[in-house]
């Protein structure tokens, strides 16, 4: 089985997130930068498949050079073949990007590609979509469980309480939620091989989409800071009454 | 003006995050309805101002095709004249919107909260980033606008004036490859649904400690009808199952109240308990994020503080 993944380098944000002053980007002066959850887990799903049942994992990021960093955290994690599809920093759309993954596709045999389900960013919940479209291929979204064989993939998720099971032919592509699988660790001689590994590079073409940001901003909260009803077992009765205020005590 | 809007049904009726759609829908103009069933909800169509409503029958096409619904909605926005094609922001209304948006090469905006028609085919339009802890004021240009409203954000009102709706029976054109990838449907076991509407949630965080700290906030979630959610910290480490896990990777809840025990507040846990209507901290730490988004705090450790609030509770219990 060859699998492709498709991973995406954002900004890790902890306790607060905020915004460059133009208006443009999330600031991140103070913070990393991670494989969007999703796809850590698309990953490791990837991983496990061929684990089990031989073949190989490439994985690819649309991005800036410096998203070579994921994509050797991803080698770290098991895939063996590195793909930057590398941009000039200005933010690829879905359209631009489905069209991009998809000349890497046709240049080659896979017979799986996986996403995540949205990256945690930009949120546009479609390009795999788009993808599946460009290639002519099945896709199923939002999988929370995957089961593999030669003839196809059963893919599943929950929805209104009700489990949905999608059968799809291969090739296809599949996009996946975290809780799919628990991501390990990377190994050291995983980090020391990612390190070394090549990365195979290309220049997409940029293009310009129907829908285009203007700026973020950080909403307007309602929120302000907690009122302190005391320190440990002492603040007890405090709040007891409080919950009996709120009238979620039956 | 006219917007076409996937509605979707809950037992029989418009789902809530559907009706949201609608009250978005009825601000660009005359508003068209699409429905994937047997039995239209006529009622609160028309009092949410919907004119017109198509009914896909399922002897037309059954069962949950994303693609197949995509193609529906491509052909009733070309017949019907739509200048925007709306659903939720569901999984579904995201998925078929995706897919709308391929097959028609359009451009396509998740999880809005507002859309005002600008002059000519442009959209002006505010959509969630990092699920709603940023937003992403927008410009769409297209010829037909394509866009999901946020699940969370524009309230759900019924119109001033209720119309009547005209029931359209619609019998679609697909292709065979609209219908290869169809879900099969059996019932699910709780975890997930039972999290996203409890009415109280203790959440648990790193505070916790371990995989077997989690039976006081059992105890206590069940004294108050609740259930327990976790922090991504405690499904990463493996302590509790994924389906438990509050945040933006997980569920996103609207309790009316949420007990976060442990959880010092990491921004992508806020995106989902932010619909929670009371929170209470329980931490060790006076400075942790989580109390710039609580109501009140307990500065103390969950394990002297949770067994003390159980034993009020069954105490004011007991006659």
């Amino acid at each position: 089985m060859e699998i492709l993944v498709c991973i995406k380098r954002v900004p890790t944000v902890g306790g607060k997130i905020a915004v460059t002053p133009d208006g443009q980007e999330v600031d991140t002066r103070a913070s990393g930068f991670s494989i969007s959850p999703h796809e850590e887990c698309a990953v490791e799903e990837a991983v496990q498949i061929t684990e089990r049942d031989g073949g190989s994992v490439s994985v690819l990021t649309l991005g800036p050079e410096a998203a070579i960093e994921q994509l050797r955290g991803a080698l770290a994690l098991g895939a063996h073949r590195a793909v930057l599809l590398e941009t000039d920093g200005r933010e690829f759309g879905p359209i631009a990007t489905a069209a991009a993954i998809a000349a890497e596709v046709r240049a080659h045999p896979y017979d799986l590609v996986l996403l995540g389900n949205e990256a945690a960013d930009t949120g546009d919940y479609q390009v795999g979509v788009r993808l599946a479209h460009e290639l002519g291929w099945p896709v199923a979204t939002g999988i929370k469980s995957l089961a593999v064989s030669p003839d196809g993939v059963v893919a599943r998720r929950e929805y209104r309480g009700v489990e949905e099971a999608y059968s799809l032919p291969l090739p296809a592509v599949v996009t996946v939620k975290e809780g799919i699988n628990l991501p390990r660790y990377p190994s050291l001689p995983g980090r020391l091989r990612a390190k070394r590994a090549a990365v195979d590079r290309s220049s997409p073409a940029f293009g310009a989409e129907g829908l285009r940001k203007q700026a973020l901003r950080v909403p307007e909260s309602s929120q302000q800071q907690a009122e302190v009803l005391g320190e440990g077992v002492d603040a007890v009765p405090s709040l007891v009454r409080v919950l009996e205020e709120w009238g979620v005590l039956s | 003006m006219t917007a076409l809007v996937l509605v979707e049904l809950d037992g029989g009726e418009p789902a809530d995050a559907s009706l949201r759609a609608l009250t978005l829908a009825r601000s660009l103009g005359d508003v068209n309805a699409v429905v994937f069933a047997d039995a239209v909800p006529q009622d609160t169509l028309g009092r949410y101002g919907v004119t017109d409503a198509y009914v896909i029958e399922t002897s037309a096409l059954d069962g949950y095709a994303p693609q197949a619904w995509a193609r529906v909605l491509a052909g009733l926005a070309t017949e019907t004249g739509a200048n925007a094609v709306l659903a939720a922001g569901t999984d579904r209304g995201n998925e078929v919107l995706a897919h709308l948006g391929a097959i028609t090469g359009l451009p396509m905006a998740a999880n809005c909260t507002l859309v005002t028609p600008d002059e000519g085919r442009t959209h002006r339009l505010v959509r969630h980033r990092w699920a709603g802890l940023l937003l992403e004021d927008a410009v769409m240009e297209a010829p037909v606008a394509l866009f999901t409203v946020a699940t969370d954000s524009v309230a759900a009102v019924s119109a001033e004036t209720p119309s009547s709706v005209q029931v359209h029976a619609h019998k679609p054109e697909l292709a065979e490859a609209d219908l290869v990838v169809q879900a099969v449907e059996s019932p699910a076991g709780t975890g997930g649904a039972s999290l996203a509407t409890a009415r109280v949630v203790v959440g648990g965080g790193r505070g916790v400690g371990g995989p077997d700290g989690f039976a006081p906030l059992e105890e206590l979630a069940g004294l108050l009808g609740g259930v327990v959610g976790v922090s991504r910290v405690v499904t990463s480490e493996g302590w509790r199952p994924h389906k438990q896990q509050v945040g933006q990777t997980g569920t996103k809840i609207t309790p009316e109240l949420y007990l976060a025990c442990g959880i010092s507040g990491a921004i992508q846990h806020i995106a989902g308990c932010a619909g929670a209507k009371h929170i209470v901290a329980i931490n060790t730490d006076p400075g942790a994020p989580i109390l710039a988004h609580a109501d009140y705090a307990v500065i103390g450790d969950l394990h002297q503080v949770i067994p003390a609030l159980i034993e009020a509770l069954r105490a004011r219990r007991t006659p």
